[in-house]
């Protein structure tokens, strides 16, 4: 968003990024990391790295957004008054919402990925494990990257097999939603891909306890799973800034219109990612999508005119399905994932909702283009911001 | 497509939500229960009165929102509305399907 910014204010507007982080995490690859594909070091990189030129890096933690005042206070007392914000804050997970499900056993038998340390904690785990019960779980809807825990199954599947001890684990994908993915379509194609490589699916899982002790889980309706290994993906909040600064809702996600992208807050507060509330998927395609109408409307603030509603809900992801293939999804507020070709209509390369070996080196490729491409601001090639309709196979 | 439901006939999407919540009333509420197999009580009211008071101020409704509603906790909730809670309490109040599934 900086870069989008720096060429596109003149030079009498102070642009600065606020950041806790020294490090700016790929994180796509975590999902990697279990099965010892990516290490690390493949997807840290520092942050400075990134900072354009013309764009102030303020590193540290911020206490408060004062709205009313139109300024933020840091941690250290150090203040920023602002004309703009943007807020960036993305989500993360929050294990501790789930009754037991931190203790001894977290990264023992109960992990994460959705941050490094759970990654590698459990690529650790994986390398010498003997076989067992492998239950994979989503705590709560809505998650960062829906479509990542269905692919964790996916690769776990081929990474037994290709160990040769596929025979000694049994897989099962424990869910909140009915079916495989939370759009009817796709979760047809993907619950029949779950069916083919022997994973059971336990649909409306509500998980409401973990038992470390006895290694089982519960959900609201009383189903009890039990596992030799949880893989779950905790309940995801927004920043604890939101509810500090009380401008966040219950998960701590800020308001925000759906298609300006203009926080309910104040009218000089934006917001992009996975901050938002919008029903949007939480996904990275989704906030590079947002980068284009976000710069328009900020600008369109600037000269008091009126913004655009020009955001559709856009998302693009591959799901990884293990043995080198991928299915590509395409979809948007009012389309659901359908089959197809991308991005040229008719053409492809990549293909829609169906397996390929070309969709699996789009999402490996994918990592240059975000070291490269996405992070500084730049257009994907071929791939427009709006959902294109062309190519697809609708009803 | 259209549905009679406590002898009225109504337009509802693929799924058996209604399409138009003016259509709604206690009757047709009470019809949708009996077909989820639910008989509805005050307390499975006062849960659809909340949902349908948050549908019309446009907020959207989560099992989490719903437990920290003060009307009836998660346990509560699946307990009058067993399996699905926010799909089944969604369709019996008239409302679309909830997007919190995305």
């Amino acid at each position: 968003m900086s870069n989008h910014l720096r060429r596109a204010l003149k030079d009498e507007w102070n642009i600065t990024i606020i950041d806790q982080r020294t490090e700016h995490h790929y994180q796509p690859g975590y999902l990697f990391v279990p099965f010892g594909v990516y290490e690390p070091e493949d997807i840290v990189k520092p942050i400075e790295k990134f900072i354009p030129d013309g764009v102030n890096l303020k590193l540290g933690a911020i206490d408060k957004i004062y709205p009313d005042k139109d300024k933020v206070v840091m941690v250290s007392g150090e203040e920023f008054n602002y004309d703009i914000l943007i807020v960036a804050t993305g989500t993360d997970i929050a294990p501790e919402e789930t009754e037991g499900m931190m203790g001894p056993h977290w990264h023992k038998d109960v992990f994460d990925f959705y941050t490094l340390e759970g990654a590698a904690a459990l690529a650790k785990k994986f390398k010498d494990w003997e076989g067992g019960k492998l239950v994979v779980n989503i705590a709560e809807m809505p998650i960062k990257c829906p479509v990542a825990p269905l692919e964790f199954t996916f690769l776990a599947d081929a990474f037994f097999e290709q160990k040769g001890m596929r025979d000694k684990v049994e897989i099962v994908f424990a869910t909140p939603m009915s079916g495989a993915f939370t759009k009817p379509k796709a979760t047809e194609k993907l619950d029949y891909l779950l069916k083919e490589k022997n994973i059971e699916i336990i649909p409306d899982f509500n998980l409401m306890s973990v038992d470390g002790e006895a290694k089982t889980i519960t959900d609201y309706a009383g189903k009890e799973v039990s596992y030799d290994i949880l893989v779950t993906v905790p309940t995801n909040k927004g920043s604890a800034l939101m509810e500090r600064s009380g401008i966040g809702d219950e998960l701590n996600y800020i308001p925000t219109d759906r298609a300006t992208l203009q926080t309910k807050v104040k009218e000089n507060i934006f917001a992009i990612g996975d901050a938002t509330n919008i029903p949007a998927s939480k996904a990275g395609s989704v906030a590079h999508f947002e980068g284009e109408v976000l710069l328009e409307n900020v600008l369109n603030y600037i000269n008091g005119v009126k913004l655009k509603e020009g955001f559709d809900g856009h998302a693009n992801c591959f799901i990884e399905t293990g043995h080198g293939k991928a299915l590509l999804i395409d979809f948007n507020y009012t389309h659901e994932p359908v089959t197809g070709s991308f991005p040229f209509p008719g053409v492809g390369p990549l293909t829609l909702l169906k397996e390929s070996r070309m969709n699996h080196m789009g999402k490996m490729a994918f990592k240059w283009i975000y070291w490269n491409m996405l992070i500084t601001g730049r257009h994907l090639p071929f791939v427009t911001t709006k959902m294109q309709e062309a190519g697809k196979n609708f009803d | 497509m259209e549905k009679t439901i406590a002898n009225k006939t109504i337009e509802v999407s693929d799924e058996v939500y209604l399409l138009n919540f003016s259509d709604w009333n206690k009757e047709l509420g009470e019809g949708i229960a009996q077909e989820e197999g639910i008989t509805m009580t005050d307390d499975h009211w006062k849960v659809i009165d909340y949902i349908q008071h948050q549908y019309k101020n446009d907020v959207p409704l989560t099992i989490r929102k719903i437990g920290k509603s003060g009307v009836v906790d998660i346990k509560g909730f699946y307990s009058l509305f067993p399996e699905g809670p926010l799909k089944k309490a969604s369709r019996i109040s008239g409302i679309p399907k909830p997007v919190s599934c995305i």
